[in-house]
């Protein structure tokens, strides 16, 4: 068991420097097209941190739509742009972005740190343990039943994205012929 | 468990907060979006695990566990298919403005203000 401990304690603290560490090259890199890689990573990093909390399901979900669609959809944008070796700099306001993310982030330690949580045990009674074992039949069952309207206007929000993406960059070569 | 877990959420919300100001390319600031999306998601996931909704406390209680238990991961899907159209429809919007005005520096998109 302790050493069952210690090894959940390695993988953890690899997840999280891993998540953090490689969300920090994202707005550090110069290059555009290495932020998307690590971008990646930490996309992974957190579903390995998602999978610590009992949260497969989301795991799953997290490497196939994050570590998978938006990847490439990033990748391809990257494609699409001009200076992507050097373009990743920072504007004016840095010093400011950085007080403030500085400020917000010790702000926010403080916080978690001085709360008293009520926390579940770390042996979960039954009735619950039953549920994080089988998560995505539950996850299922409440989203079409206590969570159905939320389920259904997600669909008509990612076809009103599809749509909206479609039309924004069809190529309209009357126009442009017009404008000429 | 609940508070280191809630700390590289922190930790990660702020690179992304700091990402989304300072920096100049759009891609840039979506992909630091991303991060942010992903920390509060890390908040919600270690929520439903780690900490007990107030029903949960009384014995006896129990039926809907379900219910409480896991509404921090439902939370944690929504925001998952809400962030997928978001960096859809924004990726969309920098393929379309680098094709009309060649760069997508956003110090140039200043359009509006001329």
């Amino acid at each position: 068991m302790a050493f069952d401990n210690l090894f959940s304690e390695i993988v953890f603290w690899l997840l999280a420097a891993g998540s953090v560490g490689s969300a920090a090259l994202v707005v550090h890199l110069r290059s555009i097209f290495r932020a998307a890689l690590m971008l990646v990573v930490s996309f992974l990093a957190v579903a390995g941190l998602f999978t610590m909390a009992n949260a497969e399901f989301l795991a799953v979900v997290q490497v196939l739509v994050y570590g998978g669609g938006i990847a490439v959809l990033v990748i391809f944008a990257v494609m699409m742009t001009r200076d992507v070796d050097q373009g990743n700099q920072s504007t004016a306001v840095q010093p400011v972005a950085l007080a403030l993310g500085a400020t917000l982030l010790a702000a926010l330690v403080y916080s978690v740190a001085q709360a008293e949580w009520a926390l579940l045990p770390d042996s979960l009674p039954a009735p619950l343990a039953a549920v994080f074992v089988e998560t995505p039949t539950r996850l299922g069952r409440l989203l079409l039943s206590d969570y159905v309207l939320a389920f259904e206007a997600a669909g008509v929000l990612l076809l009103a994205a599809v749509i909206g993406a479609l039309s924004l960059v069809r190529e309209r070569e009357e126009r442009e012929g017009e404008d000429a | 468990m609940l508070e280191r877990l809630l700390i590289v959420s922190a930790v990660l919300f702020c690179i992304g907060l700091y990402g989304v100001l300072s920096r100049r390319h759009v891609i840039a600031i979506l992909m630091s979006l991303e991060i942010m999306f992903n920390a509060v998601n890390v908040a919600l996931v270690a929520f439903s695990r780690y900490a007990a909704p107030a029903a949960l406390r009384f014995p006896g209680a129990a039926d809907g566990a379900e219910r409480f238990a896991l509404a921090g991961q439902t939370l944690a899907l929504f925001v998952i298919v809400v962030a997928a159209a978001e960096v859809a429809l924004g990726l969309a919007i920098v393929i379309a403005i680098a094709r009309r005005r060649g760069g997508v520096n956003i110090s140039d998109l200043n359009l509006l203000r001329r």
